[in-house]
């Protein structure tokens, strides 16, 4: 397993870059997301843990602008951008890596990495960021005039969070990078995802179903429900929290005889 | 000789109808609306070139006159894309090819209303020119439809793969969500892709017009065209080409061969076995999409 976090969110700077307040957004008539109110510290890994339809998804779409809130306020570094469109939130410094990955399939890996750029201008700087991206993910050097569509479902995946880095970020919104990838490879991914953080200094807000990974590379963490925001914890404490542990890392206390309780009420319910 | 000279004919035909079918393939591609008015284009920009160069109308030469028709053209797409095509974004599809259609009718009518319904000749310096090479007589109409239509090609190529607004369109067609996440303007592009799609037309139409004589229903060639696309791939813009190319082609040979009664209808027949056969057309270009 990957090391524990060690920082916490009072050690790290003490500003958030990003903080979300009282968010609403509907699809049509449906609400998705029912007043939510999180912040993500610079520098720190953020991770926002949830079952399916919980609005986590929704939540990152709305920071990247592709979708609208009805109400609410989304502050970076200061400057309320709830509502701004997508390319005007991407040369702020949010990039989203979308689930799913979501490649340009017939584009060349290289193709790829330089519509992550696309709002950029400094061509000296574009290049230099590619060879970052090489060098987190040789692999993608390899198979850089290779069409996207062809790569496994990893280099996918690395594809997609390269491209991201290729925006120059401050804040990086990965959602679900270990949907359908090998326990090693979601290892290795993470690795790569913790090594960002610490060596480029790109926060990241990380939306994840897999809980016991995503807890143990972050530093602090949110769990969504229905579309609000149900707890909010340093990842640690929320890793040893019995709530957590029986819901979402699937850990049961057995009873003195030896019994699986089945089911257990929720404390904030 | 006589072959060879059926072949280049054919080719010329083939280029133009390829030309129209690029037109929808462009437009499909980006934005998945069918453009059934692409032919209408065409005619349209013939016409506007006709306005501008023959001297009953404007009387401007003719070389002044083809890159304003482009522009003009190019103009005209774009602003249709932002005033209406925008605005059916989210309505089902057919409302879109219902709409096209209805914007064929239209273009036909207003070219009629200015230009007249009577059959009229572009004065182009190329009408009526030869090239002999022994024995082989081509016209110069013939041999610039195909010479311009490679140029026009290799441009294209060139644009959409080596300019980074070119790659841009590539990556907003072919994902359109993952092109917004990274901040490309993917409905500025669509724009783009409609003045693009107006501008190759207009030059399909002034070659069609250098060849022969135009009237407003020209465009319906452009089921020719959406044919020729179908069969090359829709969606695959050599496959338009090669399409335009295959049904050029077929008709000169057919018309030379077969009972006139059953030449005509060679081109759908094709299609027919295309799509019963190789759905995806000639040069399939599939990629599944996720829904």
């Amino acid at each position: 397993m990957l090391q524990a976090a060690e920082k916490t969110g009072t050690e790290a700077a003490s500003d958030a870059v990003l903080s979300v307040r009282n968010l609403e957004s509907y699809y049509g008539p449906i609400v998705a997301i029912r007043g939510a109110s999180l912040e993500v510290r610079a520098g720190q890994i953020v991770t926002v843990l949830g079952a399916n339809g919980a609005g986590k998804t929704t939540l990152l779409k709305t920071i990247s602008g592709v979708m609208n809130p009805e109400k609410g306020e989304i502050f970076y570094n200061g400057r309320n951008i709830a509502g701004a469109e997508p390319d005007e939130v991407v040369r702020s410094g949010i990039v989203h890596v979308p689930e799913g990955r979501e490649v340009f399939p017939l584009l060349t890996v290289e193709e790829n990495l330089r519509m992550g750029a696309y709002t950029r201008s400094d061509a000296a700087g574009v290049r230099e960021d590619e060879e970052m991206v090489y060098s987190y993910f040789p692999i993608l050097k390899e198979r850089a005039r290779q069409a996207a569509g062809t790569l496994s479902g990893g280099q996918q995946q690395m594809l997609a969070i390269g491209r991201g880095l290729m925006a120059r970020p401050r804040v990086m919104l990965l959602d679900e990078p270990s949907l359908g990838l090998s326990p090693l490879l979601v290892k290795e991914i993470f690795a790569i995802i913790r090594r960002l953080n610490e060596e480029q200094g790109v926060t990241m807000m990380l939306v994840e179903q897999n809980a016991m990974v995503a807890l143990n590379v972050a530093d602090y963490g949110y769990v969504m429900e229905l579309g609000r925001i149900v707890m909010a914890d340093e990842a640690q404490s929320l890793l040893r929290s019995k709530d957590v542990q029986e819901f979402y890392l699937g850990i049961q206390e057995e009873t003195q005889r030896g019994q699986k309780r089945w089911k257990q009420k929720k404390t904030w319910r | 000789m006589d072959v060879l000279q059926l072949v280049v004919s054919g080719l010329a035909n083939g280029c133009i109808y390829g030309l129209i079918a690029l037109g929808f393939v462009l437009i499909y591609k980006a934005t998945e609306q069918v453009n059934f008015a692409q032919g209408d284009f065409m005619m349209l920009g013939a016409f506007v070139c006709l306005g501008l160069t023959n001297s009953q109308f404007m009387g401007w030469p003719f070389w002044v006159s083809v890159p304003i028709a482009i522009v003009i053209m190019g103009a005209f797409g774009y602003t249709l894309e932002t005033l209406v095509l925008r605005k059916m974004f989210g309505q089902p599809q057919v409302a879109v090819v219902i709409l096209t259609i209805a914007l064929g009718f239209v273009l036909r009518f207003f070219a009629g209303l200015i230009w007249g319904h009577e059959p009229v000749s572009l004065e182009s310096p190329l009408a009526g020119q030869e090239l002999r090479f022994g024995g082989l007589v081509l016209g110069w109409d013939e041999v610039t439809v195909i010479l311009v239509t490679v140029v026009l090609t290799l441009l294209l190529y060139f644009y959409f793969n080596r300019t980074r607004l070119g790659v841009a369109m590539q990556a907003s067609s072919q994902n359109q969500l993952a092109a917004y996440y990274m901040g490309i303007p993917v409905k500025r592009l669509n724009s783009f892709i409609w003045a693009l799609a107006g501008m190759v037309a207009a030059v399909a139409g002034i070659l069609f017009a250098s060849k022969g004589s135009i009237e407003p229903s020209i465009g319906l060639i452009g089921i020719k065209a959406f044919a020729a696309a179908v069969i090359g791939g829709f969606g695959s813009l050599p496959g338009a080409l090669l399409g335009g190319l295959v049904v050029g082609l077929i008709e000169p040979f057919s018309a030379r061969y077969i009972a006139a009664g059953y030449s005509q209808i060679m081109p759908y027949l094709l299609l027919f076995l295309i799509l019963v056969f190789r759905p995806h057309g000639i040069l399939a270009q599939v990629h599944s999409k996720k829904v």
